[in-house]
């Protein structure tokens, strides 16, 4: 008898409405990326930098002859700006599979026969990384003011410096929308994760050492601008109202990261099909 | 759900429409004013490689965009309720296609979830539908395992976890041996047969079809060429006759053409099947082969199979 089994009967249970798969997305793939070991050192090791400021708040606020080192809105600033590192070992290891293996294993035509659309399946992967990414940005920073906060025992500085939440939301999520649609991106134009993860870096670094190297020819800071990480790096300055590193202005730096963020919802939305079309 | 039970009560509401519907890849036309019905209970979409089959099957999902023409499943137009559509059919896709990273109990749980069921129910849909379909014993095992036989079981089974109303099945038999292929086939008349299951089961493979299908419709070249019951195309409209000859068989089956009879080679090369319309007999061929001075040494007739409509549909000789 082939059949094993003639049990199949009709489900009477209830279905969720339309519109929420992209959350079951998300929580099965953050699930499963939780259970990797190295990724979840990676993740923990990322609070390093937090734990170090932490103690340099601490440290300033109960001793006054360390008061040269406390903490100023420069010190959130370059908070974040250490985190880049973070930001880009995280988006590789969490992200370049998360397209790139169901494009591998031909997974579009599973997820977008389902009552899903594109939007949605690109919202749940994109949910995956900027998880992630605000795990290691926005959280952090925000706690780092809550600490000083709470040690200082006033709401002193806070209020001195009203701007910072606002400031610290409105970049991390800048700096991670950046990372998560360039990369997806990314993983949307190739079958290997491998593949996927050497192109980001070999652009990330490689528009960076290009600036820095036309940066040194011409002493121009015109060419922060092919680095999209430079371009973000000024708007981050301006965010935080530091002094823009480059002379450039900072509206044409927010436009070159805009343009990264088109450009990968474009690549995005040709990419992420049902079907592959080679006419 | 009621309304699939509606729908395959009643034989006359079609639970796949077509109206003139035109799919092109760039200059290329996939599909041309493609007008069809598909009635409720299981449905053979025949046609040779490249007709326009696997095109058919992506524009009712909504994977490609048609030109032209309008396309209907269970009621509801694809271009407007393409999510309501979705949550009520179960696709099996032709090539290999699974979640990476995934044993296959996860992978079809996630499906069921992806449609919308509750994960306690998700996970206990596809504990069951991984029996039903073989699968019961290696579930626990990653997919990227599995052998070519497990894995379009595992397709069968994602496109049922969520129990659809319609099935659309394409190329089941793929890559399969000759058991695993009974066993698929087997599975997919039990479902259209015994669960009551709607199915569109797209293959170039005329054995699977007469199998498991009632009726069929047959496409070649982007168009329509038969669409009905299998037993009415079948139907006696003449005689087939199984036909070995001495001599120049090529030639006599370029006569038998020219003289109006339908003429296709078996697989056994010496043998060849001829359609003798209702106003003729076997005799006509005995004086086309004695006038071409060709000895006939075998003439039987025949039952006409589905091969014999393909054949006819699109017109192979």
């Amino acid at each position: 008898m082939p059949i094993h089994d003639q049990g199949y009967r009709r489900f009477k249970g209830t279905r969720a409405r339309h519109g929420a798969a992209w959350l079951v997305i998300a929580g099965t793939a953050i699930r499963s990326m939780l259970r990797k070991r190295k990724f979840a050192a990676l993740l923990l090791l990322a609070w390093a930098p937090f734990l170090v400021r932490a103690i340099q708040v601490y440290a300033t606020t109960n001793w006054p002859q360390l008061a040269s080192f406390a903490p100023t809105a420069a010190t959130f600033r370059d908070f974040l700006e250490q985190q880049n590192a973070f930001v880009f070992f995280v988006t590789i290891y969490a992200g370049a599979g998360l397209i790139a293996n169901d494009r591998r294993a031909n997974a579009l035509q599973i997820y977008l026969s389902r009552p899903l659309t594109r939007l949605e399946y690109v919202a749940g992967k994109a949910a995956v990384l900027i998880a992630f990414l605000l795990l290691v940005t926005w959280l952090p920073g925000l706690l780092l003011l809550a600490v000083q906060i709470v040690l200082a025992g006033s709401f002193e500085f806070a209020a001195r410096n009203l701007f910072l939440f606002p400031a610290i939301t409105v970049f991390s999520f800048l700096q991670v929308s950046v990372a998560t649609l360039a990369m997806l991106a990314l993983s949307s134009l190739s079958k290997s994760s491998r593949f996927v993860a050497v192109m980001y870096a070999g652009i990330i670094l490689f528009t960076f050492t290009l600036q820095q190297m036309f940066w040194l020819m011409t002493r121009s800071s015109v060419t922060s601008l092919i680095s999209p990480t430079a371009s973000l790096n000024q708007v981050g300055d301006v965010i935080f109202r530091t002094p823009p590193r480059y002379d450039v202005s900072w509206l044409w730096s927010l436009a070159t990261v805009c343009l990264v963020l088109v450009v990968s919802a474009l690549v995005l939305q040709r990419r992420v099909r049902g079907v592959e079309v080679v006419t | 759900m009621d309304g699939a039970r509606t729908l395959r009560s009643d034989l006359s509401i079609p639970v796949v429409e077509l109206e003139h519907v035109g799919v092109a890849y760039g200059r290329q036309w996939a599909l041309r004013d493609v007008t069809a019905r598909f009635s409720p209970g299981a449905v053979g979409l025949l046609g040779p490689n490249g007709a326009g089959k696997s095109t058919m099957i992506k524009s009712l999902l909504g994977f490609v965009k048609p030109s032209q023409g309008t396309l209907r499943v269970l009621g509801m137009n694809v271009a407007e309720r393409p999510l309501e559509i979705r949550a009520r059919i179960g696709y099996m896709p032709e090539n290999d296609a699974h979640i990476p990273g995934m044993n296959a109990v996860s992978f079809v749980a996630y499906c069921a979830e992806l449609s919308g069921l509750e994960r306690d129910d998700a996970m206990q849909r596809a504990h069951e539908v991984l029996y039903y379909v073989g699968l019961g014993e290696a579930r626990y095992r990653n997919v990227e395992t599995y052998s070519t036989g497990m894995k379009q079981r595992i397709k069968l089974a994602q496109a049922l976890v969520h129990d659809p109303d319609l099935l659309f099945l394409d190329e089941p038999t793929n890559g399969m041996d000759p058991k695993g292929r009974d066993e698929m086939l087997e599975l997919i008349r039990d479902l259209a047969q015994e669960k009551g299951m709607n199915l569109i089961l797209s293959s170039h493979l005329l054995p699977d079809v007469e199998f498991t299908c009632d009726r069929v419709v047959v496409i070649d070249k982007g168009q329509v060429a038969a669409e009905g019951p299998i037993v009415d195309l079948k139907g006696p409209r003449g005689r087939v006759y199984e036909l070995r000859v001495k001599g120049d068989s090529e030639r006599l089956a370029a006569v038998l053409r020219e003289r109006g009879l339908d003429c296709h080679a078996m697989t056994d090369e010496d043998l060849m099947r001829v359609f003798v319309p209702e106003t003729a007999t076997a005799q006509l061929l005995f004086q086309i082969a004695a006038q071409e001075r060709i000895q006939v040494r075998h003439l039987r007739p025949s039952v006409p199979t589905l091969e014999d409509v393909f054949a006819k549909a699109v017109g192979e000789g």
